[in-house]
């Protein structure tokens, strides 16, 4: 080999370019002792060609909209189309959820996302005790079917798309929205859109639970495989790892326990009898978006290979579209700082330009008083522009993943990749993610990890400027959204108002319909959809199913 | 020595989740050598009293990041009054504007931390409080 091709420590030029860095390191030591990611992955000085030894284009990387899909899932990327620019919004009631959605969208944003208060998102209507404070604190209320009439109103629904973050009651909701579309006049197979729907994260992060894992896996089911034939164009779960991520997780554990998910879920649909390239393309992913730039881009690209092999190999997909990782990315919440917050929309800018520069297919910058309280209008603009001028204005959509090649991204992704596997290796040995789940493994893990940064921080080794370094004593004011009092007593009316004048035998019929259909194993979605339109409240089904298949309760480690 | 051990109670009350901060704290407090006593998710202000008689604890922290704060803290501190155990001091954390911290202050939680807040905040504010 001519010295030319040599780049191992044993050549020459390396050798005599390690020797010139230390005695410049002699004379300006290095800043740190140790130079590590945000998840704490170690970083050498300088990546060569060395690191990439025995690394082939075609099978690690491809062509974008090929298999691994490493470079992205549609040939064209951003040259073709910029992803969905998704701001998530819910407030107070639905009056004033469908004033922010129109508000959105006058103001270019392409697609909708909503975000429900509390009550709604652990299936109790805003009249329950348990919902005391709660209704509208922190997303919309729905109660029944007429708050979901005003949410939409307005709203053409066979052309945006909608993205909802609900989870135990995503079924019912999902009846709702395709209620709404057929008063519009809009079939259920032309509207398309988005429910989390992933109760396996909920164990393992966000904590919104109500049933134990079985049932809540098999009411998924059920959701995959009604829409499979009658909603086509609806993703039927968005496996997230925001939430893992958000719960102090690193970045290779909220890859690996995501990506553990999803298998669960495929494996739960593959055992129902569906067949899989019927209902894989449905599925979709939901990344963080945290701060370690290089990072985060490799996890995303490590994602999609990964995904794109378990899809063909474990679960012998044909379909190239049941082995894309389509995913939507958040910037993450909880890098916010209530301290300085202005910083938070350069926080936000470079989180999103990582997004970006990982493939994402619809992002959500966060604003940057979300540390405080719901975002206000002005801060939500800020936070769409951001979107904006990282797709228009800074160039980095010009062309196809641009970073695929570099020394270090390429490094870093295998290093992601395989400490994912690693992780996912040791759920399957356990038994699959609901063993693990039992067993508190994933929950301990992250756990581990946000008492770990959290110590980091507090000792100075990992910098949060405005927190940790550079603090003022005084901070700028900002502005805060507030949830006026007048949006509970409102929504206590309409419901009450909804539950004397609907049709009550009828309200009985459909409840005793879903509790035949709840225990004899028929698919629950047609009787949802039934319910719904008679102005059935979704506690009054979520208490049916509580009473089926009883609760899930916090396991309370620390 | 053990029993004069500062016993603390974690508690969630509501419906959110986000339970990250209180499970961070729980574990510094614990590794300062208190007693600490996690209540779990999705309790009601009553559950966590009821919890914090019976465990007789020295001191409460509630953590809520889901803006139910205004209801759900001084619920807590007006049952611990109707159970005459108003001297268990309250603190609190979670997202809470300013203006609101005043507020909850005024209403009897002794002290609030915010996200951002090093854990050794806690911590010292605890020994200071209830130096024992």
């Amino acid at each position: 080999m001519s010295g030319e091709k040599k780049f191992d420590q044993t050549d020459e030029r390396r050798q005599a370019w390690e020797a010139i860095y230390a005695k410049a390191v002699k004379k300006y030591p290095e800043r740190l002792p140790q130079f590590t990611t945000l998840s704490n992955e170690p970083i050498k000085k300088l990546y060569t060609p060395e690191d990439l030894a025995g690394f082939s284009y075609q099978d690690e990387l491809g062509y974008p909209g090929e298999y691994p899909y490493t470079r992205g899932v549609q040939p064209t990327m951003y040259r073709g189309r910029l992803w969905t620019m998704r701001q998530f919004a819910g407030l107070g009631g639905a009056e004033e959820t469908n004033a922010r959605f129109h508000y959105l969208m006058e103001h270019g944003e392409t697609g909708l996302s909503t975000a429900f208060d509390m009550p709604t998102l652990m299936g109790y209507d805003s009249d329950s005790p348990m919902a005391r404070g709660e209704v509208g604190k922190c997303g919309v209320a729905i109660d029944t079917l007429a708050d979901m009439e005003i949410l939409f109103d307005r709203i053409p629904m066979d052309q945006v798309t909608t993205s909802m973050t609900i989870n135990p009651p995503a079924s019912i909701l999902l009846a709702m929205y395709v209620a709404v579309a057929e008063k519009q006049g809009v079939g259920r197979d032309k509207i398309g859109g988005t429910i989390q729907n992933d109760m396996l994260k909920e164990f393992i992060a966000q904590k919104t639970f109500m049933l134990p894992p079985e049932p809540s896996m098999r009411i998924i089911v059920d959701t995959v495989e009604y829409c499979t034939k009658e909603v086509p164009r609806w993703n039927t779960i968005s496996i997230s790892g925001y939430h893992i991520r958000e719960a102090g997780s690193t970045a290779a554990q909220e890859l690996a326990f995501t990506l553990a998910d999803g298998i669960g879920y495929v494996q739960a649909c593959i055992d129902r009898g569906l067949d899989v390239d019927d209902f894989a393309p449905r599925l979709s992913f939901f990344f963080n978006a945290h701060l370690d730039f290089f990072e985060e881009i490799a996890k995303y690209r490590a994602a999609r290979r990964i995904w794109a092999r378990v899809m063909k190999n474990r679960f012998k997909a044909k379909d190239q579209r049941s082995m894309m990782l389509r995913f939507h990315t958040q910037t993450a919440g909880c890098s916010l700082t209530a301290q300085q917050p202005y910083n938070n929309v350069v926080r936000t800018a470079c989180e999103g330009l990582s997004a970006v520069l990982g493939g994402t297919q619809s992002l959500h910058t966060n604003s940057l008083d979300e540390v405080l309280s719901l975002p206000t209008e002005h801060a939500v603009t800020i936070a769409l522009r951001t979107q904006q001028i990282i797709g228009e204005e800074i160039g980095v959509t010009n062309t196809i993943d641009p970073l695929a090649g570099s020394y270090f991204v390429e490094s870093l992704t295998n290093e992601i990749e395989g400490l994912a596997l690693e992780y996912i290796n040791k759920i399957d040995d356990m038994g699959g993610i609901l063993k693990a789940i039992e067993m508190g493994y994933p929950q301990k893990e992250i756990a581990d990890a946000a008492y770990t940064y959290q110590k980091q921080v507090d000792d100075g080794e990992k910098i949060v400027v405005g927190v940790n370094k550079y603090q003022m004593d005084d901070s700028l004011p900002i502005e805060l959204l507030r949830i006026d009092e007048v949006v509970e007593k409102r929504q206590l009316q309409r419901l009450q108002k909804i539950k004397d004048t609907r049709d009550s035998a009828k309200v009985q019929n459909c409840l005793q319909a879903i509790e035949a259909a709840s225990k004899n194993g028929e698919n629950l979605m047609p009787h949802l959809l039934e319910a719904v339109k008679s102005y059935v409240s979704q506690q009054e089904i979520c208490d049916t199913w509580r009473r089926v298949f009883g609760r899930y309760s916090d396991p309370g480690m620390f | 020595m053990g029993e004069n051990k500062i016993k603390v109670l974690i508690g969630k009350p509501g419906l959110d989740g986000h339970d990250r901060g209180a499970k961070v704290v729980a574990r510094a407090l614990r590794d300062a050598g208190f007693e600490v006593v996690y209540t779990g998710l999705h309790q009601t202000p009553e559950q966590i009293v009821a919890t914090a008689i019976q465990e007789d604890v020295d001191v409460i922290g509630v953590s809520s990041l889901a803006g139910a704060h205004m209801y759900l803290f001084p619920r807590i501190l007006e049952l611990l009054k109707e159970q005459g155990a108003e001297d268990i001091p309250v603190f609190g954390g979670g997202i809470i504007p300013d203006d609101e911290i005043d507020l909850l202050k005024k209403a009897g939680i002794k002290a609030i931390f915010t996200p951002g807040s090093p854990v050794r905040a806690t911590v010292d504010w605890i020994r200071t409080n209830l130096g024992k």
